[in-house]
Formats: C-alpha cells, sequence, structure tokens
C-alpha cells in the first residue's frame, strides 16, 4: 500500500526517535515497570507497528509519548523521544497540545468511550480545529464535514449532527479517524484501531486508514496483537515482550527472517493457512513473567525451548543483524549453538516479491 | 466424519427476541443444521449474525421460538424447565467466551469447578473435591488451585477453569461460545490444543463459535457462515475457506488478514460497503442482497434456500447464484 510512494524519505533523518524509554507505575504493590527500555524510530509516510500480547507495553509506549499517562502513578524513570529533532517526552497537558492533535493525531480502540457522548460528531472534530488552528466555528465545521466524508462516512453532512450513540462500531471508527486527521498531523498513532470490529469492517477501517496516509502523507504508528494487520499494514515492525523490544525491523524480516524464539514461537501458534494440512498448533508454554520484579536474565527465557543457562541470568542485548533488524537474544551471540529456524546476521536479505 | 450418526439436529430452528412496539429481533431465522456424533461443526460470522443465539438456543438456554431441535433423535423441550436442565445439563454443556465474566467472582475455583457434580450427580462433597481436582490437573493446572478465586487467574487459566467447569459432567455436545477470542496469541493454541486433546479423549462433539476464520478452519470437520440469523453456506471446512461459494463467505476469507506480508501486499482488496444491516427488519428476499457484489433481481423478491452443491454435495449454499 505504501509502494506508491518509493524511498522519499528514504536518506532523511527519522521523523520520530524514541531511545530507552522506561516507564513505570506506582501501586501498592510496589512499581510495575511497564517498559523496560524502548527504542524505535519511525520514517515519514511510513508504518510502524507495534506488535506485542497483553501487558506487553505497546500501548504505554505510545500513551507516554503522547502525555497520557497519568502521572502519578506513572513515571517516565528515562528515555528521550524527539519528533523532527524536538524533545516531546513528559510535556504536560497544557504544554503537550501543541504536539497532540496538531503533531500527532491518535486513534483508539474503543471509539465508544474516547468520543463524547454528549455532543455531535461534527462539533467534537470542529472543536479539535478550533483549539489547534484557532479557525472560527463555521469553518471548523464546514472542515469536520469535508473530513467525515474523506473518512467514507455516508450522508457526512447529516451524520455532523448526530451524537455518538447514532453511529455503528465501524462508523465511530471512521469517526474517530476523522478526527485525528483533522489538523494533518505528521503522525497517526492508531490503538488497536480495529480489534472491536468485525472482520469486513476491519478491512474497510484499514484500507480507508493506508488510503489516507497516503493521501495526506502521514508516518503511522500501528499499535496491534494481530500479526495479520501486521503483515497487511506494516513496512516496519517493533516486537513486544514483557516491556522490551524482542525483535525490530522491516516486515518482511521479522517475518520471513524472524530472528528472536518469541516471533518464531508466536508465527508457530497460529494455523498456517498456506496448505491443506493442518500442522499442530505449537503453543508457546507458560505466561509473561511479572513486571513487579522482572526477571533478571532474558524475559522470554522461562518460555523459550532454545533457553541457555547465560538466558536466565544475563539480560541479552540487541544484536544487529544488519539492515536495522535487531534481535534481543543470546542465540546471537558469536558462540552460541545454531537454531536451524532462528535466521542470523547474514542470511541473505533479498527476497523475491 | 458424515457417515457418523446425527447426534444434535434442528429443523427450521427459529428464535426471536421480542422488542416494545410489537417489533422483534430476528437472531436466528429457519436454521436446520445437522451435527454429526464427534464432529466438530464451526460457526463463523460478524457480531449479530445470530451464531451465538443459536448456540445457546440448541442447548436449551434460549427458548426456542419455532421449529425443533431433537438429540439423539429424541425432541428437546422448547422451553426448559428446571428438570430438564437437570437432565440435559449432563449431556450438553457450554464454554463461554469470557473467561472474565463468565466464572464467578465470589466463588472459589474448586467450588466452580464442583459445581456441576453437587447440582446433577449423587457423589459426596469428598468426591466431588477430588474430581474437581483431577480435572484442574487434567486442563492443566494445580489441584491446589481449589481454594484460589478467579481473579487470581490468568485470562488462559481461566478459560480452562471454564473448560473444566463444563466437561467435568462428561458431556457429549459442547457448544464452545468463541472460546478463544478474549485470548492473547500464544495461549489460544495453548487452549485449541487442550480443547483437541479433550474431544478426542472424551469423544466429545463441538460446536466451535468463533469470528477467526483461519481458527475454526483449523479445528472444524465442517465450518457454517452465517449472516443476519441465516446460514449461508456450510460444508467441509477448508473447502469453504478455500473456495467459498456464497459472495458473503468469499468477502468474509478475503478480509481475514492473514500473517504472510508477501500474500497480504498483493492481495487485491476486498471489501464490501456497508454493514451488517439491523436485525429488527430484515430485507425481503436474500438478506445479503443489499450488500452483495453479484446481486441480481431475483435476490431481492425470493430468499434463496440452502441447497447442495450440483458438483459437490456435501456443500450446501443459500444463494441465487446456484440455483439450478
Amino acid at each position: 500500500m505504501t509502494t506508491a510512494q518509493p524511498q522519499a524519505a528514504a536518506a532523511g533523518p527519522p521523523l520520530l526517535e524514541v531511545d530507552d524509554l522506561r516507564v513505570e507505575f506506582d501501586t501498592y504493590g510496589g512499581s510495575v515497570k511497564a517498559v523496560r527500555g524502548v527504542s524505535f524510530s519511525v520514517a515519514a509516510g511510513k508504518t510502524l507497528a507495534i506488535v506485542g500480547e497483553s501487558g506487553c507495553g505497546k500501548s504505554v509506549t505510545v500513551q507516554s509519548l503522547m502525555g497520557l499517562t497519568p502521572m502519578p502513578p506513572g513515571r517516565i524513570t528515562s528515555g528521550r523521544a524527539r519528533l523532527r529533532g524536538v524533545d516531546i517526552l513528559g510535556r504536560t497537558e497544557i504544554d503537550g497540545r501543541e504536539i497532540r492533535g496538531r503533531e500527532i493525531g491518535m486513534i483508539f480502540q474503543d471509539p465508544m468511550t474516547s468520543l463524547n457522548p454528549t455532543m455531535t460528531i461534527g462539533r467534537q472534530i470542529a472543536e479539535t480545529l478550533e483549539v489547534h488552528r484557532g479557525w472560527s466555528r463555521k469553518r471548523a465545521f464546514d472542515r469536520a464535514v469535508e473530513l467525515l466524508d474523506m473518512a467514507r462516512i455516508p450522508e457526512a453532512a447529516q451524520r455532523a449532527n448526530q451524537y455518538p450513540f447514532e453511529f455503528s462500531g465501524g462508523m465511530l471508527q471512521r469517526a474517530m479517524i476523522a478526527v485525528a486527521i483533522a489538523c494533518e498531523p505528521a503522525i497517526l498513532i492508531a490503538d488497536e484501531p480495529t480489534t472491536a470490529l468485525d472482520v469486513t469492517i476491519q478491512a474497510q477501517v484499514l484500507d480507508l486508514l493506508s488510503d489516507l496516509q497516503r493521501d495526506i502523507g502521514t508516518a503511522m504508528i500501528l499499535i496491534t496483537h494481530d500479526l495479520g494487520v501486521v503483515a497487511r499494514m506494516a513496512d516496519d515492525v517493533v516486537v513486544m515482550y514483557a516491556g522490551q523490544v524482542a525483535e525490530r525491523g522491516s516486515v518482511e524480516d521479522v517475518f520471513y527472517r524472524s530472528a528472536h524464539p518469541y516471533m518464531l514461537g508466536l508465527r508457530a501458534a497460529m494455523p498456517s493457512n498456506s496448505s491443506d494440512r493442518a500442522h499442530r498448533l505449537l503453543p508457546i508454554d507458560g505466561s509473561p513473567p511479572d513486571l513487579f520484579s522482572p526477571p533478571t536474565g532474558c524475559a522470554y527465557a522461562a518460555r523459550c525451548p532454545h533457553a541457555m543457562r547465560i538466558c536466565s541470568t544475563n539480560d541479552p542485548e540487541a544484536f544487529a543483524l544488519g539492515d536495522g533488524h535487531t534481535a534481543r537474544c543470546w542465540l546471537h551471540a558469536d558462540k552460541a549453538p545454531r537454531v536451524p529456524e532462528l535466521s542470523y546476521a547474514g542470511t541473505p536479505s533479498g527476497l523475491q516479491a | 466424519m458424515t457417515a457418523a450418526a446425527p447426534l444434535v439436529v434442528a429443523d427450521k430452528l427459529t428464535k426471536y427476541f421480542p422488542l416494545p412496539g410489537g417489533r422483534k429481533i430476528h437472531a436466528v431465522d429457519q436454521v436446520t443444521l445437522t451435527v454429526h456424533e464427534k464432529e466438530v461443526v464451526g460457526l463463523v460470522g460478524e457480531s449479530g449474525s445470530g451464531k451465538s443465539t443459536l448456540g445457546k438456543t440448541l442447548i436449551g438456554l434460549h427458548p426456542r421460538t419455532s421449529g425443533t431441535a431433537s438429540y439423539r433423535g429424541e425432541a428437546l423441550p422448547q422451553h426448559y424447565r428446571p428438570e430438564d436442565f437437570r437432565r440435559w445439563a449432563k449431556k450438553t454443556q457450554m464454554i463461554f467466551q469470557d473467561p472474565y465474566s463468565s466464572l464467578n467472582p465470589r466463588m472459589t475455583v474448586g467450588e466452580i469447578v464442583g459445581e456441576g457434580l453437587k447440582l446433577h450427580s449423587p457423589y459426596s462433597a469428598t468426591e466431588i473435591r477430588d474430581r474437581a481436582g483431577d480435572w484442574l490437573k487434567r486442563v492443566g493446572l494445580e489441584p491446589d488451585h481449589m481454594s484460589r478465586y478467579p481473579h487470581e487467574f490468568s485470562g488462559g487459566q481461566r478459560q480452562r477453569i471454564g473448560i473444566a467447569r463444563a466437561l467435568i459432567l462428561e458431556p457429549e455436545f459442547v457448544v464452545c461460545d468463541e472460546p478463544i477470542s478474549a485470548l492473547d496469541v500464544s495461549v489460544q493454541a495453548q487452549v485449541v490444543n487442550l480443547l483437541d486433546e479433550l474431544k478426542t479423549s472424551m469423544g466429545l462433539t463441538l460446536l466451535f463459535i468463533a469470528h477467526d476464520l483461519s481458527m475454526v478452519r483449523y479445528v472444524s470437520d465442517r465450518m457454517a457462515v452465517m449472516y443476519l440469523g441465516v446460514i449461508v453456506e456450510i460444508g467441509p471446512a477448508s473447502n469453504v475457506f478455500f473456495n467459498p461459494k456464497h459472495p458473503y463467505t468469499e468477502i468474509l476469507v478475503a478480509s481475514n488478514p492473514e500473517p504472510d506480508p508477501l500474500r497480504e501486499r498483493h492481495r487485491r482488496s476486498a471489501t464490501i460497503a456497508g454493514e451488517i444491516p439491523s436485525p429488527v427488519d430484515v430485507p425481503a428476499g436474500c438478506r445479503f442482497a443489499g450488500r452483495c457484489p453479484r446481486v441480481m433481481d431475483v435476490c431481492r423478491r425470493e430468499t434463496p434456500r440452502l441447497l447442495p452443491l450440483a458438483d459437490a454435495p456435501d456443500r450446501q449454499v443459500a444463494c441465487h447464484l446456484f440455483a439450478t
């Protein structure tokens, strides 16, 4: 979908750079280390998918970027995030406004609870433009109708005067998208945008997102637990596990040359549709670690079929495998035994399309 | 598997929910379905298609509006009385979708799992405890988890508790209503494999309701596709998935994103406009006509019947395109 704009941004610096982000939440039971040193970058006009299971820290990561993590109990203990070179981390509600909505648009998972139920859809979109652009009510409302139309809401002019409860789930998600793109943000963050939707509606919303992304040239961070959605939308992928980046790289590298046992495990746990022969699903045994007291070694070691002695004592670094592909796994150390299913540095990376 | 005897048969099974003002929700409309012994029938469809209502109506959790349902040839009551539940709960059970809301938070796991035996068996309290402990072990938990409460368990573990609760009476027919939808991928496979083992060891017959097409194809012998209260297509699961006939099934399969970037990138987008209409005022004729890319005049007048395909009698499709 993004093939329409060939490597326009390849040479430029990344639009958004996140470096060693750490977020903790204080609770009565201790502090939860929700995000433990996450780094990634997003190039202009590209889609980065952050994928992982519940509790892996993917939503907290982007919420912290947006200043949407409640503090307290949340705390950003370290890290930097720069949008076009400008530091955006740790801004408070008010300061953050110039960035949120204007530079970054956000789409939430549950449109029913993220829109204001007492305000018409049109007014909610118009409000964004009044606040961030200083437009008049009339001008902002007219633009809201146009935006609803861009989000493929039929009879946009009438729909703009309706309230959220009069919209179906799919329509609400389109309305949310209209709010998010109102100020033509440089980055659109979509947090599980289609999880609450049925597959045919999901396909409509994903198509809409990639068309709009192409039309207004925005970059996108897509947070999802669904590897199918990642495959459909992403240029680059960050695979998160227990608050860390387990693997990171282009979508082709991460799917076809998986270098972290967790990613291999996820793929083996899903039914494959490539042939009639049903292979038995290989579940990943156990469950993710407790983030009140994360393990000293690799967070995945307890579930990893290839775990070595070092894995339970020392946390691995992210090994670089070339072309921005990294894997946080000791198996990539020089002296580690080779696991046949795993891809290593130097595995040819020119997969023919 | 089609050689096996029919276990559960629904004939023109209908469930309407009344609304104020005399209107009604046509949740399930004249569905005819046969589930054979030891077969897994997958039921897919979007929210509001009536798949959960069909499952619940089959085992008496909703009274039928009309039509019949039978179990090994014996008619099931239209409206279950307490004694009907006592009798049929030993044969037919249900595993629920949401492992968070379907377990009573004030009961211990032992009480939840053992409750069926307490109500339906002559066993003493100690025997029930022992059996509940055995079942916890069988679903991959520890017997000493018995005195804990549901909130102490993860989603996958709760679903195991739900499975133990449903299977402790050793039923023959189990309706699994989206048993894995609320779970993470790595845990989904654990639960699916567990169900598969128990199905084989206990000789279970399953109605597996889900919206994840790939998973339904994987677990099911046959797959039925529902749309707005009716079955539009049914047949061997892989055939329906890889070679869908009904235009709705085609779109459903094409909308299902697969974890394969190259395939996804080269797949033409097969979206359809519109959403599933309200089941209150169902359109005349084919229910899919309003969204169907291949709609014909006849579709808006006549309701297509679910008929076998000429070249594949084990597959049935309700679509005028295949009428002979």
